[in-house]
């Protein structure tokens, strides 16, 4: 168990290294999906089993297809765009950098927080979630509704081709 | 003393008329044609001199010796209350009449005077605005008012004296007079302040109830006294104070006569009258003016014998009877000061306007020298002139013989020393007003190539006026000698409290002023002598001279003196800081501080360039910080 | 259950958290890094995610099934600001004919 933890989290952080090092994009994409099939592998290490489902449905199958679609349709691959200049580079990786260490300083002393509910290991099934989400966030699950329509009208919308204003 | 007297309340209208002149002619200067500025100032002055006569009239049916008029509550801080407001009595009803009748007068002669000039509706603008302010110095109920007059009249002084200024020896004389009388309101200043912490009040009914209470001779007093006679002597241009007033001429000739003769320098005769109380309990004071006024007398006097210039002659002798004034002043006599200043004024007044009626007929030349047979060529100018030199040298009956007459008896009360040094600047006061006299009038045209012709009537009828004025002012103040009854000093003596003198017996009198007459007579003949039989001119400039002469003729040589002493080392200090300080240092921190905002500015616009890289950058940092700062709290 | 819970707590919470901020960190420095848009909302995508692994691990070692509810909404809010971003994006290619993220500096006025 352990050491498909270790596993993973190796191959996460190598392919996240990787999404941000490389220089084609679509290389950037492929190794995206590598590491987001990876975390779903720890969603099911976590018996969070509703959610490695519908994050390889929604995450790698729909959000990294789209990905690479607005990438082939845009011919991003065949650009190649300027980097950075390298005092720049150099101090976003310090930065990322020193937000890890801050991070890491900050939940060294994590305060042991008493469990809500006594250890069922059935929380990630479908039907506990399932039902929590009709029970408890109903409301916040309706409104999402909502804000998918806006999202698809703010789609469309940014997606029309600009008519030829007559300025006459 | 505050005043149920109806009608009192128009005494706000005597300063309103010129205030309003003033704003007409000096907003509305460049729409008026030619002369209707002129016009216009000279009936605002008219109006306020028919008010001050009603006013007149309305105390006097009053029964009541005063009355005060409260404009608004000027200031109100703390303890300290300082209304805005006009004490009208006896002495500043004098005053008022003096300044808008003479002023008046002036203002019409002025209409023909300046009629050519470009600027002469800004002219008449600041005529009256000094009008103005002199008005509000004689009226004032408060030290604080009569400052402000008093400021007024030396900052119109400056101007009007600096009228032409495209000459820059003009914009000299002005500044030396602006600068001179500065000096002298430092004194005044430091004296109202320390009025004000000694009586805790600047009003002249409040500050005079609580003096009479106190004892003669205390420092405090001497020192007040001392130091409102400071701004006196630099208003009223005495010695060493005097310097300003012979350059002042470099204005125009209604100027000096208004303001260099019957108006701005009484101002200190004025107030030092209005405080009689405080100085009759400074005997100290009181000597060192006696000995101010008779030194400036006596020495004016010598000065003005060697001048050639027309005006400095009149200048001369307007210090020189300054000093008389002082010299009363000095002796207690504050009544006959007053009454001097009043004859003064119409004859002054007189004379320069004359001497400008010349100045004009002769196309500008100011040179005695050059000048000579006009008595035929300008009839009436000649005889209002010679009204005047009568008047002032004192000859029995003209209005200038009762003032002088009784300044001389005080002297000789006091002090026959006195006496006969007074009675010597009096002789040289006739002498030389009579040289001027026949070196102008009389003998042949000397002046090749002038026409001169009497002057428009617009000119004449003021010196008529002023002439009469002159000849009758005196009996005013018949002392009783002739049978009179002094209804001036009477007048007077409500508001100003003359020293109670020893009566010197009729005979004594009679003797001097039979003394006195013969004297003048004597020294009229040698005048005429001199310079109608033997038509003797005086030098020419560049001609060796004996020292004596040089000496005299170099104004004993003050004015180079105070240019060395004072002008010479302020202007280096005032270069050195200059190059040293003000460039060098001042002025690079001053733009320092620009230019740095400048560059702050620039740098902190590269924040905000737009790129999205450098906010995100930005945003980043922003929350490290937040989440060290929530950490380490 | 035994087992389930037992395999489960067998990774102490601590390494979850340390993987978590590894990933957050990773992706933020990819926003700082790199010009080209895409891969930038590829990398707050990748912060996403590493929210999500955050707070299904808690849920999961607490028993409290809110914990995955949340990271379902998430998700949900992670793909409508995908779709928008994008299509902001494809408007970006029209107008300025490229996607280097410099190129959009107006926001000084």
């Amino acid at each position: 168990m352990t050491f498909l933890f270790y596993m993973l989290s190796a191959i996460m952080i190598i392919s996240a290294l990787f999404v941000v090092f490389s220089k084609n994009p679509v290389d950037s994409v492929i190794y995206l999906i590598i590491c987001f099939i990876g975390m779903a592998g720890q969603y099911i290490l976590l018996n969070a089993q509703f959610l490695a489902v519908v994050h390889v449905i929604v995450y790698t199958g729909a959000i990294m297809v789209l990905f690479l679609f607005v990438i082939m349709l845009l011919n991003l691959n065949k650009e190649i765009i300027v980097r950075k200049s390298k005092v720049t580079r150099i101090s976003a990786v310090i930065t990322g950098g020193i937000f890890f260490l801050v991070m890491v300083a900050a939940t060294r002393q994590v305060i042991e927080i008493h469990p809500r509910y006594p250890f069922s290991g059935t929380v990630g099934l479908v039907s506990e979630v399932g039902k929590t989400l009709f029970h408890e966030f109903l409301l916040p699950f309706e409104i999402s509704s909502v804000l998918f329509i806006s999202a698809m009208i703010g789609a469309v919308m940014f997606g029309k081709k600009d008519e030829v204003k007559n300025f006459k | 003393m505050v005043g149920t007297i109806p009608n009192i309340n128009l005494a706000w209208l005597v300063p309103a008329f010129p205030l309003i002149g003033f704003l007409i002619t000096g907003l509305a200067g460049k729409r008026l044609k030619h002369n209707q500025g002129g016009i216009i100032a000279s009936a605002m002055i008219f109006l306020s001199f028919i008010v001050s006569v009603v006013l007149f009239y309305v105390l006097r049916n009053s029964g009541q010796d005063s009355a005060t008029v409260t404009l608004f509550n000027w200031i109100a801080v703390g303890n300290m209350n300082i209304p805005f407001a006009f004490l009208i009595d006896h002495l500043s009803l004098t005053m008022m009449l003096v300044v808008t009748g003479v002023g008046s007068l002036i203002h019409i002669y002025s209409i023909g005077y300046m009629h050519d000039d470009e600027r002469v509706n800004s002219f008449f603008a600041q005529m009256n605005l000094f009008t103005f302010s002199m008005l509000l110095l004689v009226m004032g109920a408060n030290y604080l008012v009569l400052f402000i007059g008093w400021e007024g009249v030396g900052l119109c002084s400056y101007l009007l004296i600096g009228f032409w200024f495209r000459n820059p020896a003009f914009n000299y004389a002005a500044r030396k007079a602006f600068i001179m009388n500065r000096i002298g309101d430092l004194g005044f200043i430091l004296g109202i302040i320390l009025l004000f912490f000694t009586f805790k009040s600047v009003s002249f009914s409040e500050i005079f109830a609580q003096a009479s209470l106190m004892h003669t001779g205390g420092p405090i007093i001497t020192l007040i006294t001392l130091l409102l006679l400071v701004g006196a002597v630099g208003k009223s241009a005495q010695i060493p104070l005097y310097t300003w007033l012979p350059d002042a001429m470099a204005g125009p000739t209604p100027v000096s006569a208004l303001i260099h003769a019957a108006t701005m320098v009484t101002a200190g005769i004025y107030m030092i009258a209005r405080s009689s109380i405080l100085y009759n309990l400074a005997p100290i004071t009181l000597n060192v003016i006696t000995a101010i006024g008779l030194t400036t007398a006596i020495v004016a006097a010598i000065i003005g014998l060697r001048q050639n210039d027309i005006k400095k002659v009149l200048a001369y002798s307007t210090v020189s009877q300054l000093g008389y004034m002082f010299l009363a002043l000095g002796l207690g006599a504050y009544s006959s000061a007053i009454f001097h200043l009043t004859t003064h004024a119409f004859f002054k007044a007189l004379l320069f306007l004359g001497a400008g009626s010349i100045i004009h007929a002769m196309g500008g030349e100011q040179d005695i020298r050059k000048m000579g047979g006009l008595r035929k060529k300008m009839p009436i100018t000649y005889l209002t002139f010679l009204a005047a030199t009568l008047a002032i040298s004192g000859i029995p009956p003209f209005s200038g013989f009762f003032s002088k007459d009784m300044i001389l008896s005080k002297a000789f009360e006091h002090n026959v020393i006195l006496y006969i040094l007074a009675l010597g600047g009096a002789l040289l006061t006739c002498f030389y007003m009579f040289r001027l006299l026949y070196l102008v009038f009389f003998g042949q045209q000397r002046l090749a190539g002038a026409n001169p012709h009497e002057s428009p009537k617009v000119m004449t009828i003021p010196l008529i006026i002023l002439g009469v004025l002159s000849v009758f002012g005196g009996f005013l103040n018949i002392p009783s000698l002739f049978g009179g009854n002094l209804s001036f000093s009477n007048f007077l003596q409500s508001a100003v409290f003359s020293k109670v003198s020893e009566k010197i017996s009729s005979s004594t009198e009679i003797g001097l002023i039979i003394l006195s007459l013969v004297l003048l007579i004597l020294v009229i003949g040698i005048a005429y002598r001199t310079y109608v039989r033997k038509a003797n001119l005086p030098a020419e400039d560049g001609l060796p001279m004996t020292a004596w002469s040089r000496i005299v003729t170099n104004k004993f040589y003050i004015d180079k003196t105070y240019t060395v002493a004072f002008e010479k080392p302020y202007s280096t200090i005032s270069n050195f800081l200059f190059n040293k300080v003000e460039t060098k240092v001042l002025n690079p921190i001053v733009d320092g501080i620009g230019e740095a905002t400048s560059r702050m500015g620039a740098l902190t616009r590269k924040l905000q360039r737009g790129n999205m890289s450098f906010y995100f950058f930005a945003m980043v940092a922003g929350i490290l910080l937040f989440i060290v700062f929530i950490l380490t709290i | 259950m035994k087992d389930i819970s037992s395999a489960i707590q067998l990774i102490p919470l601590e390494h979850y958290i340390l993987l978590s901020v590894a990933l957050f960190s990773i992706g933020l420095m990819g926003v700082l890094f790199r010009r080209n848009t895409i891969i930038i909302l590829m990398c707050i995508e990748l912060m996403f995610n590493s929210v999500n692994l955050l707070v299904t691990a808690f849920a999961a070692y607490h028993s409290d099934p809110s914990g995955q509810v949340f990271v379902f909404f998430i998700m949900i809010v992670a793909a409508a600001e995908v779709a928008v971003g994008l299509s902001i994006l494809v408007m970006m290619k029209r107008n300025v004919d490229s996607v280097d993220i410099n190129l959009l500096n107006r926001l000084k006025w």
